[in-house]
């Protein structure tokens, strides 16, 4: 590619390699396409809208995928681009990622996320009901809070307070599953957990939470961590792996206290 | 929350894989320490002496029945993590991350780790096999100020092993393999057991590093010494 400058606009040519998949019990494929004059300005989210008003013309089916806010907010956009969930840039969601990623020319084989917990709905769309039934089990504060509280009044050391804040920042897109070679959700499960186990309003139920967590984490059929890391450097919220040393930690505190 | 419930659950696994793997590196230090005595240059003295020690010692052979359960555990958890963690994705991707997200190594442990195992199968019949069941073949030595008593003579057994230039490409790979597999494990049971202070992970990952490279040249040099002729 020749050398352009990050604001310079330009319109691509491009090859894309999309899975394709019926439903949940078919096997398959992928499919390619052509598209023409995508304009670097682009999201990749719009180009796949090109593609499939394109597909809609011809008289073929549309490309399934997920998308909601396609403001970077949501966590639905869930696709795997040229072997890295996202695609390219480090910290963006799909819908935030733009062509001018990508140059003239280029193919581009989009997956969906490939894990057993995340079975695939049809083509790009995979069912990441695993996560919400894991928060479900925990993710949450449910003593009673009273009414809303001047600022302040709580006092909450500022470290906690921005630690807290970071892991709250989890969308839970599942790229973190998508990364992992054993398809771990440890870091989504250590953000939620991190995320009100530093605040004192979640510290009454810490340890209930944390194993109920871990316990339905386990049961969706999520690997074990293995400190690849290889979550964090997808994670398009750059949750670091920090929050799983602590979830171990909190676990670790749960289980051995448990007097049952 | 039964034992059971916590110990089969992934963290759990996981901490047993951790506590295991840090008892194993703190054998390894007594192990390099004791073979270190190879390069007192004395004909072997000093090495078979602290090798008889160890050999005759109740509480070390005590140990030693620790350090056989700890390698098996370590192995079987191993292999059980390794294969449960591969059936978590049936379909695989057509372009993978790869590097992209982490290092060979960390992707590796299953690989390194039975590298190591095969690794040992060659060790324990080389060594540990015939000192403690069928015998070393070679002429036993007389300790200095021993009344005379006569112990297994590892060290002629060790300089006859590492004659072979194949055994010593054995050992020495296998040192390699051994290096990456603690570059990664070391820092890695340090979080498994929750150490979460970015201050003290700075420290095992740094620890972890140096301990690898060291250890592992320690080891490698052992045979490279005997085979070069360096040690008499």
């Amino acid at each position: 590619m020749e050398s352009r400058s990050y604001m310079e606009h330009y319109s691509m040519n491009l090859t894309l390699k999309v899975w394709k998949q019926k439903n949940a019990d078919s096997r398959g494929n992928f499919e390619t396409y052509q598209v023409k004059d995508i304009s670097s300005e682009m999201s990749f989210l719009e180009m796949f809208d090109v593609l499939n008003e394109q597909l809609i013309r011809e008289g073929k089916e549309p490309i399934a995928f997920d998308h909601d806010c396609r403001e970077g907010i949501c966590g639905m956009c869930s696709m795997y681009i040229n072997g890295r969930p996202h695609g390219p840039w480090h910290g963006t969601t799909t819908c935030q990622l733009h062509m001018r990623a990508f140059k003239d020319g280029d193919t581009i084989v989009v997956e969906p996320w490939r894990a057993n917990a995340f079975p695939v709905l049809k083509d790009l769309v995979v069912d990441r009901a695993a996560f919400d039934r894991i928060i479900q089990a925990g993710g949450y504060i449910s003593v009673n809070t009273g009414v809303s509280v001047d600022g302040n009044t709580i006092p909450i050391e500022r470290e906690n307070s921005e630690k807290a804040f970071a892991a709250a920042a989890c969308i839970g897109c599942g790229a973190c599953v998508a990364a992992c070679k054993n398809s771990s959700a440890m870091l989504f499960v250590a953000a939620k957990v991190s995320h009100l186990a530093l605040l004192p309003q979640g510290d009454v139920e810490r340890k209930t939470r944390v194993l109920g967590m871990v316990a339905q984490m386990d049961k969706e059929g999520f690997g074990s961590c293995t400190f690849t890391q290889a979550c964090e450097a997808v994670c398009p919220k750059e949750i670091s792996v920090m929050n799983i040393s602590r979830l171990n930690k909190e676990y670790l505190l749960a289980g051995l206290s448990s007097e049952k | 929350m039964k034992w059971s419930e916590f110990f089969t659950s992934s963290v759990g696994k996981k901490l047993v894989m951790a506590l295991t793997g840090l008892f194993l590196i703190s054998f390894l230090v007594v192990h390099a320490g004791i073979n270190a005595c190879i390069w007192a240059n004395d004909n072997g003295v000093m090495f078979n002496t602290a090798a008889h020690f160890m050999g005759s010692m109740v509480v070390i052979r005590v140990l030693e029945v620790g350090l056989f359960a700890g390698i098996l555990i370590h192995i079987i958890q191993g292999y059980v993590l390794e294969f449960s963690n591969r059936s978590r994705r049936k379909t695989g991707y057509t372009v993978s991350l790869g590097n992209k997200g982490s290092r060979w190594y960390s992707r590796s442990m299953g690989l390194l780790g039975t590298i190591l195992l095969l690794f040992f199968i060659i060790h324990w019949y080389h060594f540990w096999i015939p000192s403690r069941f069928t015998g070393v073949h070679e002429t036993p030595m007389v300790l200095p100020n021993s009344d005379g008593k006569e112990v297994h003579n590892l060290y002629a057994l060790m300089k006859e092993t590492f004659s072979e230039l194949w055994v010593v490409i054995v050992y020495v790979f296998a040192c390699f393999s051994l290096c990456w597999h603690l570059v990664h494990g070391f820092q890695s049971a340090f979080r498994t057991i929750g150490v979460s202070n970015q201050r003290y992970l700075v420290i095992a990952r740094t620890a972890g590093i140096a301990f690898a490279i060291i250890i592992s040249t320690v080891f490698a040099m052992m045979p490279v010494s005997m085979y070069l002729g360096w040690v008499e």
